[in-house]
């Protein structure tokens, strides 16, 4: 197998203030193969929208390289560029409001991919705006509103419409379904699936909802403070997380059952926590691992295949033990 | 008087009686609410929970006086904020009512904030303005408020402008604004979307002390259903303008009564190993807005419809003390084999 796209120690910081930096990313190489879904999940503000985003050229480098398809994609973007990739790569963005033109009515948002495309015709693109409406549960009677005259759901899947209709080869999907109900979402997760099936779809799935994520992805990266900090086949991850901060967020997993959640104890967070203002040395988590231990403060784990009992894991995690590979 | 457990009958903050709500555009009228009915009760939590489009957002901005008219119109209906109806006014004894004894936070984050202007400016504003805060007071207290909302090193970000704030963080400094007045009553229209899994239950705590220190209530909007679980005591579930079910939050996840209900139930991802359960769509779309079926609103998608609902809009069935149904299954003579589905129990 080879990967389609794949990042090589990418790394995104962002200065505000004087002498201010955020790690947003840091040092994230990660290959995504032909065909793979790859759900990324972690901490708010762990940098997760800036990876995909940063990954696609829409943020520039600090450092790192991206490769799609073997070839190395540009540092700089030229409009020309986008042009090019527009055509196999699209983004479905977090925030469907500011991402959707409000001028323009939902038939010529969908549709513009294709009009800039100039291979079909105005009542070719119609027709395929209509398909895509009805396919992510609109109406072909939509077309003609403005994006506020939606609601936040409806908005949500205008964006996965424009982004699909393209028929890309790899989809940065930024928590493409979180805004709506679970029948829609399942909806939309079979809608991904097909696709992945008849196009060859690969995906990078950012989300919160880790029951979620486990359905759609075949391998789940965790995220925390910039870093990931443990990768692999997402039922594994889901079922027996190796790295302190994912078995924290796979235990907090909330139950949709009212009797076991009003008996949930809360989990107040303790210690002091860092941010991405102000990295120290060592683990960024372990101010607020359980397991802390003295090497965590002073060496920075690396991602690396580790011996966690069963099946190795890709984990950045003193705990655990690197297995020496093969190079 | 009825022997239901006194709780389901404390005095209402807000009571909302047969709100519709349509919307003029291009294609025609869009009947976004179509008799919504509900209480929310003070210190309680009442979730609405329904499909996409269903109307929920619609109907709590009637409440706050956000419908833009035109294109918007409140055709019909009533909410009562401590018996007087705030659907025809904004303010109460000289106060604006939003944002002062009404928090909203909204389900676009990026609608509600000004970009051009720092996050804690913003929040500090609505405490100058509606708590009489100084300045420096004020802004000192939005970072409290960031702080508390789990925003880390609050006071630099309180001077970052809304576009260097992730999806969550924008998220978490419109609650922190909502909360800042410590509102009677805060409306959350899907709060918790952008926050993983262990962000949000710090929030959910945040918001249920809150709650329990100023008596506040709250509704809550949410497709989480482990998030209805968590916080509700009441649930109002819509469908298509309309609500089909009220219950308590027991009512609607162990005795639910109606086939919607279930429906959003099955759809829900199977926590086992075998992903083959569960992710069930419901099949089929929601009935066209322009003209909502003379029936049952569901019949198109039910599967256990009967003739007697694609004509006859099903009346509400009071299933057990408080907990309402429309659906015709719940007539004497229906047939009672529906899987899953609860009844009331024959006397
Ligand atoms: N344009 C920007 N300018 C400055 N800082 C930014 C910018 N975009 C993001 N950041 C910062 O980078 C960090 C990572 O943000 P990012 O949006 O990638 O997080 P995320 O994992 O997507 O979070 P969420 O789940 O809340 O959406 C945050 O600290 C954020 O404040
Ligand atoms: N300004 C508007 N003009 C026309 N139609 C509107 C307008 N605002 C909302 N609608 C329509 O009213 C209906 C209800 O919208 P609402 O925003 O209340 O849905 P919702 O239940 O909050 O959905 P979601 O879960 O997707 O946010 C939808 O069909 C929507 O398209
Ligand atoms: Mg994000
Ligand atoms: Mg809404």
């Amino acid at each position: 197998m080879s990967a389609l796209i794949e990042s090589k120690a990418l790394t995104k910081h962002f200065k505000i203030g004087r002498n201010q930096i955020v790690h947003a990313v840091d040092d994230v190489s990660l290959a995504i193969e032909d065909k793979e879904i790859v759900g990324l999940v972690g901490e708010s503000g762990s940098g997760k929208s800036t990876f995909g985003k940063t990954l696609l050229g829409l943020h520039r480098k600090t450092a790192g390289e991206v490769y799609f398809e073997g070839e190395q994609l540009p540092d700089i973007y030229k409009p020309a560029d986008f042009q090019r990739y527009a055509q196999r790569i699209q983004m479905i963005f977090q925030d469907p409001y500011s991402s959707l033109n409000p001028r323009m009515t939902v038939g010529e948002i969908i549709g513009e991919g294709l009009r800039l495309r100039g291979d079909s015709e105005g009542a070719a693109i119609r027709e395929a705006v209509a398909v895509w409406l009805e396919r992510v549960g609109l109406e072909r009677g939509h077309m003609s509103r403005y994006p506020h005259e939606f609601s936040g759901g409806q908005r949500q899947r205008v964006g996965v419409a424009r982004a699909l209709i393209m028929q890309p080869k790899f989809v940065v999907c930024d928590e493409p379904i979180s805004a709506l109900d679970v029948s829609v979402q399942a909806q939309i997760v079979r809608l991904l699936g097909e696709l992945k099936d008849s196009l060859g779809l690969t995906m990078l799935f950012i989300a919160h909802d880790l029951s979620m994520v486990r359905y759609v992805s075949d391998r789940i990266a965790v995220m925390y403070m910039g870093a990931v900090v443990e990768l692999g086949p997402a039922d594994d991850v889901y079922f027996e997380p190796k790295h302190p901060y994912t078995q924290i967020l796979i235990a907090s997993n909330p139950r949709p059952d009212p009797r076991s959640e009003r008996n949930r104890k809360s989990v107040a967070i303790t210690g002091e926590i860092s941010s991405p203002l102000n990295i120290g040395s060592g683990c960024r988590f372990a101010n607020r691992c359980p397991h802390v231990m003295e090497v965590c403060r002073a060496d920075t784990p690396g991602l690396i295949l580790r011996d966690c009992g069963g099946s190795p894991r890709e984990v950045a995690c003193h705990l655990y033990e690197p297995i020496a590979g093969p190079n | 008087m009825s022997m239901a457990p006194s709780s389901a009958n404390d005095p209402a903050v807000l009571e909302v009686t047969d709100l519709h709500v349509e919307f003029d555009t291009y294609g025609g009228i869009v009947k976004a609410v179509r008799g919504a009915s509900f209480n929310v009760r003070r210190g309680k939590t009442l979730a609405i929970v329904g499909e996409s489009g269903c109307g929920k957002s619609v109907t709590v901005q009637s409440v706050m006086g956000l419908i833009p008219m035109p294109p918007g119109r409140i055709t019909k209906g009533t909410a009562l904020l401590d018996g007087v109806d705030i659907v025809r006014r904004k303010v109460i004894d000289g106060k604006d009512i939003r944002g002062n004894r009404i928090g909203m936070i909204f389900q676009d984050p990026m609608s509600s904030l000004n970009p051009t202007m720092r996050i804690g400016d913003q929040i500090a504003e609505t405490l100058h303005v509606h708590r009489g805060y100084s300045k420096a007071d004020a802004f000192k207290r939005a970072v409290e408020l960031l702080a508390l909302t789990n925003i880390r090193e609050a006071e630099k970000r309180a001077k970052q402008y809304p576009f260097s704030f992730s999806g969550g963080m924008l998220q978490r400094a419109m609650i922190a604004m909502a909360i800042a007045c410590e509102p009677d009553l805060l409306i959350a229209d899907e709060p918790s979307t952008a926050l993983d899994v262990t962000i949000q239950a710090q929030i959910l705590d945040l918001l249920k002390e809150l709650q329990e220190r100023n008596n506040m209530a709250i509704i809550l909007i949410t497709h989480d259903l482990a998030v209805v679980a968590r916080m509700a005591d009441d649930v109002v579930v819509m469908y298509a303008g309309e609500i089909v079910e009220k219950g308590s939050v027991d009512d609607i996840f162990y005795r639910s009564a109606h086939p919607y209900t279930l429906g959003l139930r099955a759809a829900m991802p199977s926590e086992s190993r075998h992903v083959e359960s569960g992710l069930q769509p419901i099949e089929g779309s929601p009935p066209d807005t322009f003209n909502p079926p003379p029936g049952c609103s569901y019949f198109a998608r039910c599967p256990n419809a009967m003739r007697l609902c694609e004509r006859n809009p099903p009346p509400r069935f009071e299933v057990s003390p408080h907990h309402y149904s429309n659906c015709w299954l719940h007539e004497p003579g229906a047939p009672k084999d529906v899987d899953g589905l609860y009844f009331a129990e024959q006397p």
